[in-house]
């Protein structure tokens, strides 16, 4: 490039520069935006996740012209470093400096705990489509923190176990990631599968990061159980499915997962040993719904991957939340009627591809898919629905009063019928 | 012990602080006290962190500074501090002042049980056994998922009414850390100090010198464990929430990054190091995703360009400036 053109772009893109800045002081003139703060693990041991949250909450907003309710929306985006304090500090940052009108985000449920616990004290809006923590919409529960996009741990495991039990599985095994969500949704699993005349025979659990799965295979392998339940994450899960077909137990005993045992970011690098393997969620990326598959069209055009539980529980999110902010004409400073204008709010249209609504705790009731991984026509794994579970509430079959009565969900307590 | 401590020590050490350095102190002291008047809310819920992981620099620094010995485990010291908080007013509904006692205590008490095992050792060895103690407090607070909540923490009740403006909470912590600091002081300026100094110079001659050694390494741990309690329980009612990240090692790293930066064997280096620290942390990340690597960066330049820390690099240009004059 010569100076003269050199000189001709600069101008071009300074003027162009200007002109834009002066658009948008008039807009602010007219109202300002609504600010909403974004909070991701951007660094730390759950990043790749971090950015999928954040691919799936910015392409909402892009289509919609980052506009609702007559305001313009800024996102701040703040990485939490996959720590909770970190997380704490950055709330803080957003809220108290930033300025913002409303919370997003967070992916580990320490992070989110802690945030929530900082907004219980101000009054806050906080929206949480992937923290899972149980308490937070249940005996926890905090006005202002709603989980918008999101469920609780033990929501989707127990129509698992009851569909478990339909196809004549009598006897399973538990094998768990051990911490507090996995005690969570292994424990709906076990409530609800032993509850029905099923029955557990052992539960195993093994620290975040195993590389090495054969202790644990072993002894579920000589059990003579029916099937096996495996709840895990991230890598953990990528490695014992992994393992579980290097030991020759696939195709012997059927493996039956949490939603996240077979969530896009841990299959779409995988091949034919994750095929088969069943998953209750509320959302199945291969289910033959119209506006599922727009949203999977969409998204794998934009970013290259089949959207994951963290891109698309963002988008529902956001679509759940900016549906509420239309509706009151983009007044968020109300706080007591944007709040109860989003527990109001059903979202009939989002990618889930079923019609969503709250429960009066914050949680959302969804049609829950029995999903089953299979080869779609590119040669990619993806989850299709096998069944469908209409309105499953967090609380299952319980009345929430009674349900919130037994203890939280633990090694020690996993809801466990005797017999 | 029938060692007569005094006898040790030279008259100028026990002289008081010159005029100079008083003045200097005061006007350190006026800024921090006319601080909220300047900076927004949020700055101030920094500066009073920045307080808060002073108090645990300086108690790294006894140890590192004072008798020589680096350790690895303060994060732990100080995080069961936070937990012993939380759960007491949290899950036991306890008196937040109570809790803080326990807090102190329990601190100084695994400062205790620390510092019998690892007083024997020396330079890697010292830092590794803290390092794996730390581990071990780390691993306890992460599997005892019944009181500690597990991975997910517990969350606290909230400030005390008059505490939750972070103006109010911030001279409160101000008026907690100025005497904690002068108390310190005195504390390695004292005859004990002096022998602590005397320990890291040469530990042979000390003990042929007949000084009970293991001794003093115990007292000086149990103190340096004391004073991290004190941040720890100021730390529970900061952030009113504690999970296993907050004993976990990268605290420990990242205090004792504090007291490194500051300049070890300062003790006011600890208050540059720990404002560096999160300064650096806070505007940092501001501008790019990834802070870790500029922070980290930082670090690598400190090491080769001032080894001796921030304060420490300044008193040596200091002086140096003092004798061309």
């Amino acid at each position: 490039m010569d100076r003269r053109r050199f000189l001709e772009i600069t101008s071009l893109m300074l003027a162009g520069g200007t002109s834009a800045l002066a658009s948008a002081r008039e807009a602010q003139a007219e109202s300002a935006p609504i600010r909403i703060g974004l909070l991701a693990p951007l660094t730390g041991v759950v990043a790749a996740g971090g950015k999928e949250i954040v691919n799936g909450f910015t392409m909402f907003w892009d289509s919609i012209g980052n506009q609702v309710g007559g305001r313009k929306v800024e996102i701040i985006v703040e990485d939490d470093a996959s720590n909770p304090d970190t997380a704490l500090q950055k709330a803080r940052r957003l809220v108290e400096q930033g300025k913002v009108d409303m919370l997003f985000g967070n992916l580990l449920a320490n992070t989110g705990l802690a945030v929530a616990n900082y907004v219980k004290g101000n009054g806050e809006p906080y929206f949480i489509p992937v923290i899972a923590a149980d308490t937070l919409t249940q005996g926890g529960r905090i006005p202002n923190v709603i989980r918008a996009g999101g469920y609780t741990a033990s929501q989707f495991s127990r129509p698992l176990a009851d569909w478990a039990l339909k196809q004549g599985y009598k006897k399973v095994a538990t094998v768990s990631q051990d911490y507090t969500f996995g005690h969570e949704q292994c424990g709906g699993f076990a409530q609800t599968f032993t509850e029905g005349g099923g029955e557990i025979l052992l539960q195993l659990w093994h620290p975040l990061n195993t590389s090495d799965f054969s202790p644990y295979l072993g002894q579920l392998s000589s059990l003579g159980v029916d099937a096996i339940f495996a709840m895990e994450t991230g890598a953990d899960s990528a490695r014992l499915i992994q393992q579980y077909t290097n030991f020759g137990l696939k195709g012997q005993i059927p493996l039956l997962g949490a939603q996240n045992a077979t969530d896009q970011s841990v299959i779409r690098t995988m091949g034919a040993e994750c095929e088969g393997i069943v998953t209750s969620a509320q959302f199945a990326e291969g289910a033959d719904l119209p506006a599922t598959q727009a949203f999977v069209k969409a998204y794998s055009a934009k970013f290259g991957k089949i959207p994951s539980l963290y891109a698309f529980s963002h988008y529902v999110g956001a679509m759940w939340v900016a549906k509420a902010i239309e509706t009151i004409g983009g007044k968020v400073d109300d706080r007591k009627l944007f709040l109860e204008t989003v527990l109001k709010t059903d979202l009939p249209n989002s990618p889930l591809g079923k019609p969503v609504h709250f429960d009066a705790y914050g949680n959302p009731v969804y049609d829950v898919f029995i999903r089953k991984v299979v080869k779609n026509a590119d040669g990619k794994y993806w989850n299709v629905p096998v069944d469908t579970y209409p309105q499953v509430s967090q609380f299952w079959k319980y009345d929430p009063a009674t349900y919130m009565k037994q203890p939280a969900y633990s090694r020690d307590f996993q809801g466990i019928k005797k017999r | 012990m029938s060692t007569p401590l005094v006898s040790a020590l030279p008259p100028v050490d026990r002289a008081a602080p010159t005029k100079r350095v008083l003045v200097w102190l005061c006007i350190v002291l006026a800024a921090l006290l006319a601080l909220p008047l300047l900076l927004p809310g949020y700055q101030i819920s920094i500066a009073t962190q920045i307080l808060i992981f002073s108090i645990l620099a300086m108690s790294i620094d006894i140890l590192a500074g004072f008798v020589g010995r680096t350790p690895l485990g303060h994060g732990a010291i100080f995080g069961v501090s936070t937990y012993v908080v939380i759960y007491w007013t949290a899950s036991l509904g306890g008196s937040l002042w109570v809790g803080m006692g326990l807090g102190i205590l329990a601190a100084t008490l695994l400062a205790a049980v620390f510092a019998l095992l690892a007083i024997r050792t020396s330079g890697v060895y010292f830092l590794l056994l803290t390092l794996a103690l730390g581990m071990i407090v780390w691993g306890v607070c992460l599997r005892s998922t019944g009181i500690t909540g597990g991975e997910n923490g517990l969350r606290g009740i909230g400030r005390p009414g008059f505490l939750v403006d972070h103006v109010h909470f911030y001279y409160a912590i101000l008026l907690v850390t100025v005497p904690v600091t002068w108390i310190i002081w005195r504390f390695v300026h004292s005859p004990f100090g002096l022998t602590m100094r005397g320990i890291r110079e040469s530990e042979s001659r000390m003990r042929s010198l007949g000084y009970n050694v293991p001794l003093h390494l115990f007292l000086a741990f149990v103190a340096s464990g004391f004073v991290a309690g004190i941040a720890g329980a100021l730390y529970a009612v900061f952030n009113d929430f504690v999970s296993p990240s907050t004993v976990q090692l990268s605290q420990s790293v990242s205090a004792l990054l504090m007291a490194i930066t500051g300049g070890v064997g300062t003790l006011f280096g600890a208050f540059v190091g720990a404002t560096a620290i999160i300064l650096l942390e806070n505007v940092v990340s501001v501008f790019t995703a990834r802070w870790p690597s500029v922070l980290g960066l930082t670090f690598v330049l400190i090491m080769i360009f001032a080894p001796e820390g921030i304060v420490g690099r300044a008193r040596i240009l200091l002086a140096k400036r003092r004798r061309r004059s």
